[in-house]
């Protein structure tokens, strides 16, 4: 006998999950541009999916970056889907056993305790030990159950596993993750009632099964039990392509695609609604999020990209986000949060067309220079800045313009962020064709919002685009600048679109170490506070911002500094009114250093105090 | 009858009244509602003399807020789209403005009362 009507709710939701997944993928990448189309489909026959299929392993099974954040955390994700992954692994295996090799419908290894109640030794299992599968089995669900015993502890103990806040689901959900919850001890009542019948099972289901039996008649409850386990089955299938369980195919598809080369940030698209898809709601992001300091804990990445799933995106709620990138840094699914969102800010706009007419003609005269300097609207809000960066230009000998010396033109990045793109997009013409007539190498940029928008949007033919930390750094490789100690402690503050947007950690640090003995914050690098003063934020009041860069503060002073160094004029613009300690960028400090006459930086902070 | 007249190098200006009551107020009441720091405004020209993009032309952030506050709202479209957006403003205001989401709901105000 290897069917019976028992297993229709299991075999009816699994077809009906194929069939959704399947339409609604190849509705995707029929929606697909064209050439990310032909990149997805060159990926599928190249190292790509070595790659790919490496990175589903350590992610979507093992949890790697789950378990980076938290043992316990990463040991329950992974005990769900390594563990039932192996369950259906080896429950293929064992089936294969008893019907001679052949492929079997997808309901037989499932319900195989149902229809085989065979206790010899199998004779694949000579080579191995007596039993291997029936332990093997028990085993795995043992495993499945433990994450789900910690699963249920997590409700109330979220601390345990590294999370003070976790994630307020819908109802909807909560269906979807009951059905999930009740398959495991479903399935381990119903295959320890027949072992109690037929006197079968591995440690686990013949024990439980013998214990039953003697307090309970099992020869009744067996199949009810094969239907609740079947029954769940079919509820979770169905739930699951609505539920944030659609994230466990979705995710595998994201990685493909992603490692294909496939460029996130496009919403609306087909690749942002598998970015929307592969969202677990795990909640990771809500306590990096430093929103919540001021209540702001509507607009977190977890529930905003729940609103683009539903199509009801807050316009208001959307605006309130630094964009400071720590929700994707910690990502272990590593979703665009932020390329998402600039896309859901476009989408929702509709204000009025800018018209930059009014800017300068372009002027025909072309320069030949070395370097060009830029320094931005902030970098003309803080002089300091500027004065230092053309004092190290010059002790350098540098041969070099400052491009925007009589008033900037803004680079298009706050525009950008506030989801203007047409409008960005004149200002980067703009901003391209003066800095191209410069004929210049590098451009030296002192503010890190600009040095983004000049690296990701600008076509400069081969410019090399430096910020002024990173350039510095080169110019003392190169033995064109000399630093002298100043005899202080400082600590560096990561500014958010330098650090986490561009990835440049070292370069500062390996400047202000020649000049300062550089010490370490709790929350540095990838994992730095944003200053509170971000353009990203839309909504937010002064004062909302004022407690961001207090609570910053607090962190960044802690070793108690004489200087605190940034390398962003606008951090040090939002710091300097609420910073006890004095904030400098990292430039001045280094003007300060090669400059011998000068007294040192130490006795005037002394003199300040 | 029209003289050609004789340019000094300066004009001046008509008389000119504005009928406060006469005028629309919808437009700044929503903007007001929408970012509630455009209250705390002063008129004290700080947004204006950092501005970018009036290096470049005579855009003027308390000049909005100036026709925003009579409801003068058809000078406004114009001025408002000069706007870069950089932020500058709202770092030297010294009553802390939102300026920025100020330009924004006001050109969202604009586009949705008057389309």
């Amino acid at each position: 006998m290897t069917f019976d009507l028992f297993v229709l709710p299991f075999f009816i939701g699994l077809l009906f999950l194929v069939a959704v997944l399947v339409i609604k993928y190849s509705r995707w990448i029929a929606l697909m541009d064209a050439p990310d189309r032909v990149k997805a489909g060159m990926a599928l026959f190249s190292v790509n999916l070595l790659k790919s299929l490496r990175e589903v392993f350590l992610e979507s099974l093992l949890h790697r970056k789950m378990f980076k954040r938290n043992a316990l955390l990463g040991y329950m994700h992974m005990s769900f889907a390594l563990g039932w992954f192996l369950l259906i692994v080896m429950g293929n295996l064992e089936s294969r056993i008893y019907s001679g090799g052949h492929i079997n419908p997808p309901y037989y290894p499932i319900f195989l305790k149902f229809f085989i109640h065979d206790k010899r030794v199998l004779p694949f299992e000579i080579f191995t030990l007596p039993g291997f599968f029936r332990f093997t089995m028990d085993l795995l669900l043992l495993y499945v159950l433990s994450g789900l015993v910690l699963a249920l502890f997590k409700r109330t103990r979220s601390k345990w596993f590294g999370l003070k806040r976790t994630t307020k689901h819908n109802s909807f959900d909560r269906w979807a993750l009951t059905s999930l919850w009740l398959i495991f001890p479903m399935r381990l009542l119903a295959e320890s009632f027949t072992a109690g019948i037929y006197q079968g099972g591995g440690f686990l289901t013949n024990t439980l099964g013998s214990f039953f039996a003697l307090i309970l008649p099992v020869q009744y409850l067996a199949y009810p039990a094969w239907w609740a386990y079947s029954t769940m089955l079919g509820v979770f299938f169905v739930t699951l392509p609505w539920s944030r369980f659609m994230h466990i195919p979705t995710e595998i598809v994201l990685i493909f695609l992603r490692n294909a080369g496939i460029e996130p940030g496009k919403y609306p698209g087909s690749f942002s609604e598998i970015e929307i898809r592969s969202c677990p709601r795990c909640g990771v992001c809500i306590d990096v999020c430093q929103m919540n300091q001021v209540g702001l804990t509507g607009s977190t990445a977890v529930y905003f990209i729940r609103s683009l799933r539903d199509k009801q995106p807050d316009i208001s709620l959307n605006a309130n986000c630094m964009m400071c990138g720590r929700c994707l840094e910690a990502c272990p699914v590593g979703i665009d949060t932020l390329g998402l969102r600039v896309g859901a800010r476009n989408v929702d706009n509709k204000i009025l067309a800018s018209d930059f007419s009014y800017l300068p003609a372009r002027q025909e005269t072309e320069k030949n220079v070395d370097v060009v300097y830029f320094a931005g609207c902030m970098g003309h809000l803080t002089p300091a800045v500027k004065r230092a960066m053309l004092q190290i230009f010059e002790a350098a000998g540098i041969n070099y313009t400052f491009l925007d010396e009589d008033g900037s033109i803004c680079c298009g990045r706050p525009l950008k962020l506030a989801g203007m793109k047409d409008a960005a997009l004149k200002l980067v013409a703009e901003n391209t064709s003066k800095i191209k007539r410069t004929n210049a190498k590098i451009l030296v940029t002192s503010c890190p919002i600009c040095y983004k928008v000049f690296n990701n949007d600008y076509k400069l033919d081969g410019m090399q685009v430096m910020h002024h930390s990173v350039f510095i750094d080169k110019l003392v490789e190169d033995k064109k600048l000399t630093l002298n100690p100043l005899g202080i402690k400082t600590v560096y503050h990561d500014p958010c679109e330098l650090g986490r947007g561009s990835g440049i950690y070292e370069q500062p640090r390996h400047v202000l170490k020649q000049i300062s003995e550089v010490a370490g914050v709790t929350e540095e690098r990838a994992n730095a506070l944003c200053c509170g003063g971000s353009i990203g934020e839309l909504n937010m009041s002064a004062t909302q911002r004022n407690v961001i860069r207090d609570n910053a503060l607090n962190v960044l002073c802690e070793p108690n500094p004489d200087i605190l160094v940034t390398a962003c004029p606008l951090c040090k613009k939002t710091f300097g009114p609420g910073s006890g300690t004095p904030v400098l960028d990292i430039a001045e400090l280094v003007a300060e250093s090669m400059n011998q006459e000068k007294p040192a930086l130490k006795s005037k902070t002394i003199v300040e105090v | 009858m029209d003289k050609k007249a004789v340019n000094f190098g300066y004009i001046v200006t008509r008389d000119r009244q504005i009928d406060f009551d006469a005028n629309d107020h919808t437009i700044s009441r929503i903007v007001a509602n929408a970012e509630p720091s455009l209250n705390l405004c002063i008129s004290c020209g700080t947004c204006s003399a950092t501005c970018s993009a009036a290096q470049f032309t005579d855009f003027s952030l308390r000049k909005i807020i100036l026709l925003l506050r009579r409801d003068e709202i058809k000078s406004l479209e114009k001025e408002i789209s000069k706007c870069m957006l950089c932020g500058k403003c709202q770092l030297v205001c010294p009553r802390n403005v939102s300026t920025r989401n100020l330009i924004i709901q006001i050109s969202k105000a604009l586009t949705t009362v008057h389309p």
